[in-house]
């Protein structure tokens, strides 16, 4: 084990190294890029040994590790925003094939107006496509993250593809000291990939994707339904098991909480700015709100039961988002409000769209806003998400 | 390869009474690639007739292994297809079996990738020159003036874009034409083809009875009328040489062609056709000799 600075993009590209990925598909994009490079000098160099395929498009970029995975090997990608978008079909494809392809998302913004900074618009419009999504908070967590998704997706228990997201900039190209496991103790933790659900190969005669019947269709799609529910507990006996055999700091679980017991009020987030809302949760506490934090680490599968019994105690809550469902709320805000059933009163905070920064004390008078409104009875108004813009930044930054 | 040979191959790759329409083209062509390249092969197919060909699960119209991917994805499927087998070693000759769609429009993008990658692929292109499998719809490969279903009263107004020649041009070891009515021509030529390392095409002319509106029975013949016409041209391209091939050889001399109007005047998509545009077609047809004579000559000096 070994401790170094690494930049987020550059800390993909290492995981990518110690799982002993076979087949790598590149297509740059603005902040994505930055990893394919490194894995191209990473091949180049000798340092890992693995077909490298220099692609045309997004799209391609899929499609060559939908091939190489349902060929049997061990796969990954990488892109952002309009790529993804231009991949969506594919995503489909390769899900319901359920074939463990392994992706980073570096979510950044979706144009016009043409815009390379972070939010989370990108990798959630690719949410009910059958793929494990999880969200890194820091650098550390980008390696962990990512290595435990191949052990994750293939996974016989779930075989589904994983996607890892991390922050455009504020992960990708921020450095950060990062644990990186001895690549001997990887090697045995994540043996070479079985070739599961199928291998195609020459003399054995079947046919992937041919055309089926609906009730075989629909039965398909409940079996991935069914192994999404499965990763859960995938997701939670994995990141357990690496966080003991490898000690890198990162919480394991669907989710992390920060400060959330006996709090009356949480906030939920996802992503790099989680970071900061600790600090504002810090900065609450020391002024006495009863306020924590829960973050989510996979927005799918969706950590229904644990947020479910976190917030049960809760008097309101607090859902920041990078991403909007136009015509109806925050994505994230409409995940929570259907995971407690409304049961609980939820803000939604619309903010940081585009990459618009949003700092931590942003975030505590936010949060101290809403607590204001819930004692004094201003709830009832929550119905519709409330937009942080930019402006009201710069006039919380001249008070 | 001898015709006997193709008639003794054990591989049987085609089902009898799967879900083709009768006469169907594609079923003739897969026969020669199961036939040729043998327990050795791995098809890639992208949306089209041959999704449909493939049957219903559980049960298969084609004894393949079989990839079925979406209409923009072939040849990237098939190129980390190909690198999968690669990285461990394994034997396998992985074919792209492709509409004109999924190859020369859609598709074009992620062919022009694998090409220019030079991966080890072989690409089949079995044009039936227009969106057979949605119903007839025109295609950048649909001949000038032909009646689809998207140009339904005086045709399609737009050129065939001339996929083969436009590969040709992506420098690649292997780019030939073939006829599915001369399977001989065309079992040498993946023979040939499947020889090289490196991305192969082969552009197969394939007649489609409901699409091209003829008898079911009249495909094959068709398909040689193209030839002997001079409307489609059998030529190969292989590491720098570049041969007009001996079935279209004989017509390099266009008196020895047929009339035009025979091979027209078989398909409904021409029936509304005047004179005029037949020399149209004709003088179209000319001109494509005189480029590909210009090629084979070019590239026998070059040698």
């Amino acid at each position: 084990m070994i401790r170094k600075a690494l930049i987020g993009s550059h800390a993909i590209a290492m995981a990518v190294k110690l799982a002993n990925v076979e087949v790598i598909s590149a297509y740059p994009i603005t902040p994505q890029t930055i990893i394919v490079e490194k894995i191209a000098d990473m091949i180049e160099r000798g340092e890992l040994k693995a077909e490298y395929i220099r692609v045309e498009s997004e799209h391609s970029a899929l499609a060559v590790v939908y091939g190489a995975s349902a060929g049997g090997s061990r796969v990954f990608t990488a892109t952002s925003s309009h790529g993804l978008l231009y991949m969506y079909e594919m995503l489909w494809w390769v899900a319901n094939s359920r074939l463990p392809v392994v992706m980073a998302v570096v979510t950044r913004s979706i144009g016009p107006p043409w815009n390379i900074h972070t939010d989370h618009q990108d990798v959630l419009s690719v949410r009910d496509s059958g793929w494990i999504i999880g969200f890194a908070e820091n650098v550390q967590e980008v390696l962990d993250m990512t290595l435990q998704a191949y052990k994750i997706s293939e996974d016989r228990r779930v075989l589904l593809p994983s996607i890892i997201a991390l922050d455009g900039f504020i992960l990708s190209h921020t450095s950060e000291p990062v644990v990186i496991p001895e690549p001997s103790e990887v090697n045995e933790w994540l043996p070479p990939r079985k070739p599961l659900p199928f291998k195609v190969e020459a003399g054995k005669f079947f046919a992937v994707g041919n055309l089926g019947p609906d009730d075989v269709t629909m039965e398909l799609r409940w079996y991935i339904w069914r192994a999404m529910e499965r990763a859960k507990y995938t997701i939670n006996e994995v990141s357990l098991d690496y966080a003991k055999r490898f000690n890198t700091g990162s919480p394991a679980g669907l989710l992390e909480t920060y400060r959330t017991t006996d709090a009356k009020y949480i906030a939920i987030s996802m992503g790099s700015w989680s970071g900061d809302i600790k600090e504002a949760i810090d900065i609450l506490r020391d002024e006495g709100y009863s306020v924590g934090l829960i973050r989510l680490r996979y927005i799918r599968p969706f950590p229904l039961e644990e947020l479910r019994d976190i917030v049960s105690s809760a008097k309101a809550l607090i859902v920041f988002d990078r991403a909007v469902s136009m015509g109806h709320q925050g994505i994230l805000g409409m995940e929570v409000v259907s995971a407690t059933n409304s049961k609980i009163p939820v803000k939604n905070i619309i903010a940081g769209l585009g990459g618009v920064d949003v700092s931590h004390h942003d975030f505590s008078n936010i949060i101290r806003g809403f607590i204001e409104e819930y004692e004094s009875g201003l709830s009832i108004e929550w119905s519709i998400p409330e937009w942080y813009m930019p402006w009201m930044i710069k006039e919380s930054e001249e008070r | 390869m001898s015709i006997q040979r193709l008639a003794l191959s054990k591989f049987r790759g085609v089902i009898p009474g799967n879900p083709a329409c009768s006469g169907c083209p594609h079923n003739i062509g897969l026969k020669i690639v199961g036939k040729t390249i043998g327990d050795k092969v791995i098809l890639v197919v992208p949306a089209g007739c041959t999704s449909i060909i493939s049957g219903y699960w559980p049960r298969s119209g084609l004894e393949f292994p079989i990839l079925h991917v979406p209409f923009a994805s072939a040849a990237a499927v098939a190129s980390g297809l190909k690198a999968a087998l690669e990285s461990r070693g394994e034997d396998g000759v992985v074919v792209v079996w492709s509409g004109d769609g999924g190859a020369a429009d859609i598709g074009f993008a992620t062919l022009s990738g694998a090409a220019v990658r030079n991966d080890d692929i072989l690409v089949i292109v079995s044009d039936n020159e227009a969106y057979m499998n949605t119903g007839v719809q025109a295609s950048g490969t649909t001949m000038w003036k032909a009646l689809t279903t998207t140009s339904p009263v005086i045709g399609k107004t737009e050129e065939k874009k001339d996929i083969a020649l436009i590969m040709l041009l992506h420098k690649v070891p292997y780019v030939a034409t073939a006829s599915i009515a001369y399977p001989t021509d065309l079992a040498e030529k993946i023979e040939r083809a499947v020889s090289i390392r490196g991305f192969k095409l082969i552009h197969l002319h394939s007649p489609c009875p409901p699409g091209w509106r003829f008898d079911a029975d009249k495909t094959i013949a068709i398909a040689k009328l193209a030839i002997e016409t001079g409307a489609w041209i059998l030529w190969e391209y292989n590491n720098g040489s570049f041969k007009i091939s001996p079935q279209s050889k004989l017509y390099t001399d266009k008196s020895k062609r047929k009339p035009l109007s025979e091979y027209l005047k078989m398909q409904g998509r021409f029936m509304h056709l005047t004179d005029e545009d037949i020399r149209g077609i004709e003088n179209k047809i000319d001109e494509n000799w005189k480029l590909i004579l210009e090629l084979e000559k070019y590239y026998s000096t070059k040698r």
